[in-house]
């Protein structure tokens, strides 16, 4: 296999809280460990708070990681040392943010935005060079005619409209991956799918890869390769998508599967399993996050924290009972060493 | 308006759990418009709509954002402010037209009779105030004055949505977003109303949550039989809890019927458009299209029928006449297909929308639909 295009290793990002005395640490992700290819999405779903916006952030350089690393096409983030170097990085690693109606320079019309970029990642470009490729980009994400559209200003466009701008902006700098951060929660249901179908055409077209967060489990089984389930700071469950979907193995992606509405099957899930607060993930002691909602705890649970492990091919889960159940429980436990 | 007294009553009336009463109806909306006084003349956000809800009846409204879902729900609650008022029509609640009467006469139906869950709990609840004094506030309003009784119903409405007492001393912010909607809708318990109109109560939750708010809400109902009029974007989500539905539609009652009917299928074609709008969690992975193009301006709808612009069973009739609410499968639909007077033109036979595939064209754009499928 190919080296993967980004690659986490036990990405950690903490934060602060607290006063002077009291001082503790939130552990926003934990021990992240993932890779992203060439031509895939990866679906990062989970509930709020869960961890989704600050690997994006991390991965775009927002925050930096508190420890383990990030691997861009191999060489990690923090040899990236030259301005070139970095230029190359977030040229090829784009983001698009959940806000459509915030993200757009409302002063400008929305061509601004994209020959900007243009003009900062593509300097082999000439002015007509750069007003070609806003066009080309433009109808790329099925904004036609692309001319005309270019000199609208954001208040002229619907929300649908603006949120492609944004895939526009981000497919100029010809990215490899791109970073979508709920790009159609704040969208209408009508509307969403046409984004969702921008998407899978970037990457079958453009042959682009995206990280689409989202907790939005229809929409990222509709679009997305492969799924990570986030809970708590930890990645819990990770595989292709319709395996982690109808073959759930951890207990907080069954809950999560089960907890979609979908008005052509039957009402499943109960009161009692729904119920459950996420949990706080400040100063953690070890043991799985779940524990306390999980129907399926054992002792271990509480006292160690389980490891990602492949149980079956391309389908990664961290959950000691999982484990067991298919003949890697010591493993799961630590004891195989 | 032939419509006006085509009020359709559910077939099965929760309502029954409330025993004799459920003969007539708990609520009743006929003709109800809200206009917004702009610049540029009244504009129409509510167009004629007649509803009525039964007693111990769950009836939730659906449609994409600025189609008049909410705007409705404030008008019958009689919570509108200006620039927007009532112009038209009547709510007769427990006998009482709200619409004439005064904040005066208003106020010991509120909280009382009739209580409102708004979307965004955290803007809702007073950022300030304690839970236990907020809900002293109300019931003091009400004239509830001895403490002991207060904090004793205080704790009763909190035990009831699952929320352990000691978070009466809590403010709002040191509760989960889940916790915060939980109590709202424990504060519109507090004096067992018959009518709880809710306005996207679980849109900020994330869905573990929301199923759970969901479940819950259907919980209470059917032990204290208050009814409920929902108001969502999203339609799946009420499908398993609605007994009856409502789709709107710039500011029109589009389809009206009981939901699973709705849902099995839909007569409107854009209630079909809204309900492929999905993507499913389960079954064969479908390339789906989504509704072309979005809702008009209210401020500027177009003649004859106001779906016709994005719909892709149009014909010429639709752009000139403005359909009515036809009944049709025990439902009612605001579409030309089925008026006894304007048939298509083809063969003179209506259309049944549930056989009309989408066409691939009516993607907003010509992006192709890919759900790469290819590959397993």
């Amino acid at each position: 296999m190919s080296t993967p295009i980004l690659e986490a290793r036990e990405l950690t990002r903490t934060f602060r809280v607290g006063g002077f005395t009291n001082r503790r640490s939130l552990h926003a992700v934990d021990d992240a460990n993932f890779a992203i290819n060439g031509s895939e999405i990866i679906a990062l779903v989970g509930e709020s708070g869960s961890g989704k916006s600050t690997i994006a952030r991390l991965l775009a350089q927002v925050y930096t990681p508190t420890s383990g690393e990030i691997l861009f096409e191999g060489t990690p983030l923090s040899q990236l040392r030259t301005r070139a170097d970095q230029m190359r990085y977030r040229a090829a690693v784009p983001m698009v943010f959940q806000d459509p109606f915030s993200s757009l320079n409302p002063s400008y019309p929305v061509s601004h935005g994209i020959l900007r970029g243009l003009k900062l990642h593509r300097t082999d470009l000439d002015a007509e060079g750069r007003r070609a490729e806003a066009e080309r980009v433009t109808e790329a994400v099925g904004l036609a005619p692309a001319r005309e559209t270019l000199e609208k200003y954001p208040y002229e466009m619907s929300g649908g409209q603006r949120q492609r701008i944004g895939f526009a902006q981000a497919l100029a700098y010809r990215p490899k991956v791109i970073l979508a951060d709920e790009p159609v929660s704040m969208l209408d249901i009508s509307i969403r799918i046409g984004l969702l179908n921008v998407m899978a055409n970037l990457r079958d077209v453009e042959h682009v890869s995206l990280l689409y967060i989202t907790h939005d489990i229809a929409s990222a089984r509709y679009v997305a390769d492969r799924m990570m389930v986030m809970y708590a700071g930890r990645v819990v469950e990770s595989g292709p998508v319709e395996e982690v979907l109808q073959a759930a193995l951890h207990p907080y992606t069954q809950l999560l599967v089960a907890a979609v509405p979908d008005p052509r099957a039957k009402l499943t899930v109960t009161a009692k399993q729904a119920a459950g607060e996420p949990p706080k993930v400040i100063d953690p002691a070890p043991g799985c996050r779940f524990a306390d909602r999980c129907p399926l705890v054992r002792d271990v649970c509480r006292r160690v924290t389980p490891p990602l492990l492949e149980l079956q091919p391309g389908h990664d889960v961290a959950c000691h009972v999982a484990a067991e159940g298919l003949g890697k429980g010591a493993e799961s436990m630590g004891e195989a060493a | 308006m032939s419509h006006s007294s085509a009020v359709v009553h559910a077939t099965k009336a929760a309502g029954a759990q409330r025993g004799d009463q459920h003969a007539a109806p708990l609520l009743e909306v006929r003709g109800l418009s809200v206009v917004y006084d702009t610049a540029s003349g009244p504009v129409t956000a509510v167009d004629d709509v007649d509803l009525t809800v039964n007693r111990g009846e769950f009836v939730a409204v659906v449609g994409e954002s600025g189609c008049g879902k909410s705007t409705m729900l404030f008008g019958i609650a009689q919570l509108l402010s200006s620039p927007a008022r009532v112009c038209a029509g009547e709510v007769i609640f427990r006998g009482q037209n709200l619409v004439t009467m005064n904040d005066a006469q208003l106020a010991p139906v509120r909280w009382q009779n009739l209580s409102v869950v708004m979307q965004s709990a955290m803007n809702a609840l007073n950022p300030v105030k304690r839970i236990a004094a907020q809900y002293a506030d109300t019931m003091k309003a009400h004239g509830v004055r001895n403490k002991a009784d207060i904090r004793r119903r205080s704790e009763e409405v909190l035990a009831m949505v699952g929320i352990d007492k000691i978070h009466l001393e809590s403010y709002p912010h040191q509760l989960s977003g889940g916790m915060r909607q939980r109590a709202m809708i424990a504060m519109a318990l507090l004096f067992e109303p018959e009518l709880i109109l809710m306005d996207e109560p679980t849109s900020a939750l994330d869905v573990v949550a929301q199923r759970s708010l969901m479940l819950q809400i259907k919980e209470l109902q059917e032990r204290l039989g208050f009814a409920v009029l929902f108001v969502t974007h999203d339609m799946s989500l009420v499908s398993h809890f609605s007994e009856r539905l409502l789709v709107m539609y710039a500011g029109q009652e589009v389809e009206l019927g009981e939901t699973r009917r709705v849902f099995d299928t839909p007569a409107h074609p854009y209630s079909k458009g809204l309900l492929e709008a999905f993507p499913s969690i389960r079954g064969p992975k479908v390339p789906l299209v989504g509704i072309p193009g979005a809702p008009p301006a209210l401020s500027a709808v177009p003649p004859g029928c106001r779906y016709e612009p994005r719909c892709p069973l149009a014909y010429a009739d639709c752009t000139t006449v403005e359909p009515e609410l036809y009944e049709v499968n025990g439902v009612k639909a605001r579409c030309l297909l089925y008026s006894p007077h304007n048939r298509p033109p083809a063969d003179g036979a209506p259309i049944d929308p549930a056989q009309v595939p989408v066409p691939a064209s009516a993607t907003l754009l010509p992006v192709e639909a890919t759900a790469k499928e290819s590959e397993r």
